[in-house]
């Protein structure tokens, strides 16, 4: 069973009854069936409530549950033949970034992502999803390559951001996210964004510029952690659920400020309940954008691009004091 | 996104060039923080606030620079009265804009707008620290972009001098997405062959590093400027080792081939007329 979190323990106290009367009804051969069947109706009640009013706070749990879909159980899922890629040329292959070219139904297609570890080891090898330069540079010459063969760009989002480290700074953490901001920008081919967990920061937006951008109802997409904002704010890391909700990092956040395409509706309870079925949920949207995007010249996708991010932002005038979105 | 409230509102203002009042070295006789070299004022601000013992670059204003940089009488302010909202309602944000409002005289932490560079158009934007430590959020990002849209129309080169200390917390995830707005435009401007220099001052760090400071056509900084992604103190944490004293200046960036070059600011003027003449003149 996945591991708990904070806000589902009533659905699993509940969840952990039902299976005693369960066992207990087997042993002593007593009839408990109605008994069952009543905390049974009480569960699906609790679990509707729950899931239907999940705070920030309750998402970014459920972003960063360890057992969460990665960019490598999507593409299992979702595309064919894919073959990995590796290395950017300039210094090594940065595992924290996956990428490679796969068939999305009959379509040739590049697909690029922040990768996580499963497990301490995967972790380790993976430096917890958070890219060093180089793993920025692969994403771009795959990209590039992408653009040349005429593929469309698929680039799942999940990570804490971009690796703060000595060695980092030194090869240009800054430069290789600039630019990569600046070439997406410019790409021929369509692009579509997915946040299927978190979204950290311009470590995120460095395989985020996209002509559409999705995100999971429960992933998050911030300028800075939770922990990192309540620390700067309250001096306080520990004020982190409060900063999660001040800082409006969820879908709905996001879709509300006019930053995000749309919200990919998950499994009830998080993606990691049903990767299989999350997976079938992304492909629909997926589908939809990609078919919408096809029809589209290469110029049409870069004014499209231009236009999107052109018009983010609020901001008004000394003399009115409108405040325009 | 109503768009036609704020057409119309193109009001240019020529900043006074030369006489502003600042805030760094008052009255007669200023020390430096560096070195405690002391200095009559008057003579500090025609060395362009540089300490005539050790060299240490004060911070400057963006009306100190502009007044440095362009020829007088030339600036044409941009977007002066753009002003921000305060997206996430976050608490004492709107009385901390309107208190660096008054102690800055701008109204927001870029100043951009057009001039010329010993007789030739450039479009420019100078980002001011005094103000929410030159933190990018919306209007940041706006003004910038719509000054790379003016550089584009007129077909001159953009030029900026940066000073943030990266994205601003107070507007999230609208901050974050100027550096992607502020990319898009860049983009065009490199498209039409036009010329991008990006000169770092002290501080250059978090998304104004990771974004537009660091794809110029040339990549400039001043001496000893602090220029980076992450703070020394996140890093120090994460590696758990001591970072060498120079980690992060302007001159180890040189080193790790980051910058074209490190500039003094007496030099500054120069460089940038000559790099101008060159890329303006060269062209058939």
């Amino acid at each position: 069973m996945a591991a708990e979190l904070e806000f589902e323990r009533p659905i699993h106290e509940l969840e952990k009854k039902i299976a005693e009367l369960k066992s207990f009804m087997d042993e002593k051969d007593i009839d408990l069936t109605d008994e069952i069947k009543r905390l049974e109706e009480k569960l699906s009640n609790l679990e509707n409530s729950t899931y239907s009013e999940m705070k920030p706070w309750d998402r970014v749990q459920i972003a960063r549950h360890a057992e969460r879909p990665t960019t490598l159980d999507y593409i299992n899922y979702l595309f064919t033949d894919f073959i990995e890629l590796h290395g950017d040329r300039l210094f090594g292959d940065d595992e924290a970034i996956v990428g490679g070219v796969a068939f999305y139904k009959e379509l040739p297609i590049t697909i690029i992502g922040h990768q996580r570890g499963k497990d301490t080891k995967e972790n380790l090898r993976r430096n917890f999803g958070m890219p060093h330069p180089e793993g920025y540079r692969k994403a771009l010459r795959l990209m590039k390559q992408a653009e040349k063969f005429n593929r469309p760009i698929i680039c799942f989002i999940d990570t804490k951001g971009a690796y703060p480290g000595k060695a980092a700074e030194e090869r240009g953490q800054s430069e290789a996210i600039a630019r990569n901001l600046v070439e997406m920008a410019g790409l021929t081919v369509p692009v579509i964004c997915v946040v299927i967990g978190e979204g950290g920061s311009g470590g995120a937006l460095a395989l985020g510029v996209g002509n559409y951008v999705h995100m999971l109802e429960n992933s998050t997409y911030s300028v800075i952690s939770p922990e990192g904002a309540a620390a700067i704010l309250w001096k306080d890391a520990s004020m982190a659920k409060k900063a999660a909700e001040s800082m409006r990092i969820t879908a709905p956040d996001l879709k509300e400020l006019g930053i995000i395409d749309e919200i990919i509706e998950e499994v009830k309870g998080g993606a990691h309940k049903d990767a299989k079925h999350q997976a079938e949920l992304i492909d629909q949207v997926l589908e939809d954008s990609l078919h919408s995007l096809l029809s589209m010249s290469q110029e049409e996708l870069i004014n499209q691009r231009y236009e999107k991010y052109k018009k983010i932002g609020q901001f008004g005038f000394v003399n009115d004091s409108i405040v325009v979105k | 996104m109503i768009k036609g409230l704020f057409v119309k509102k193109k009001k240019y203002a020529t900043i006074p060039t030369g006489k502003v009042k600042q805030d760094v070295p008052e009255g007669i006789m200023s020390k430096c923080p560096e070195c405690k070299h002391i200095m009559v004022t008057k003579e500090l601000r025609k060395n362009l606030l540089v300490c005539q013992g050790c060299q240490y670059h004060y911070p400057m204003s963006s009306q100190e620079r502009i007044a440095a940089l362009i020829d007088e009488g030339t600036f044409t302010e941009y977007d002066a009265d753009m002003i921000s909202g305060n997206p996430l309602e976050f608490p004492d944000y709107v009385e901390k804009l309107e208190g660096d409002r008054k102690k800055t005289k701008i109204n927001e932490a870029v100043v951009t707008g057009a001039g010329q560079i010993d007789g030739r158009d450039v479009t420019l934007a100078v980002m001011d620290s005094r103000f929410r430590m030159g933190s990018m959020g919306s209007v940041v990002g706006e003004k910038i972009t719509r000054a790379i849209e003016h550089a584009i129309d007129q077909e001159t080169p953009f030029i900026i001098f940066t000073a943030s200390g990266g994205a601003r917390m107070q507007e999230g995830v609208l901050s974050l997405m100027q550096m992607a707005k502020t990319s898009v435009a860049l983009k065009r401007l490199s498209d039409k062959g036009l010329l991008f220099i990006s000169i770092m001052t002290h501080p250059t760090t978090g998304g104004v590093s990771a974004s537009f400071a660091s794809v110029g056509d040339y990549n400039f900084a001043e001496p000893k400027a602090l220029i980076g992604f992450a703070g020394r103190r996140i890093i120090e944490q994460t590696i758990r080792q001591e970072l060498p004293d120079d980690f992060q200046t302007a001159e180890f960036l040189l080193k790790h081939g980051q910058l074209d070059r490190v500039i003094h600011r007496s030099e500054m003027k120069k460089t940038l007329s000559t790099l101008v003449k060159i890329h303006t003149e060269g062209r058939v």
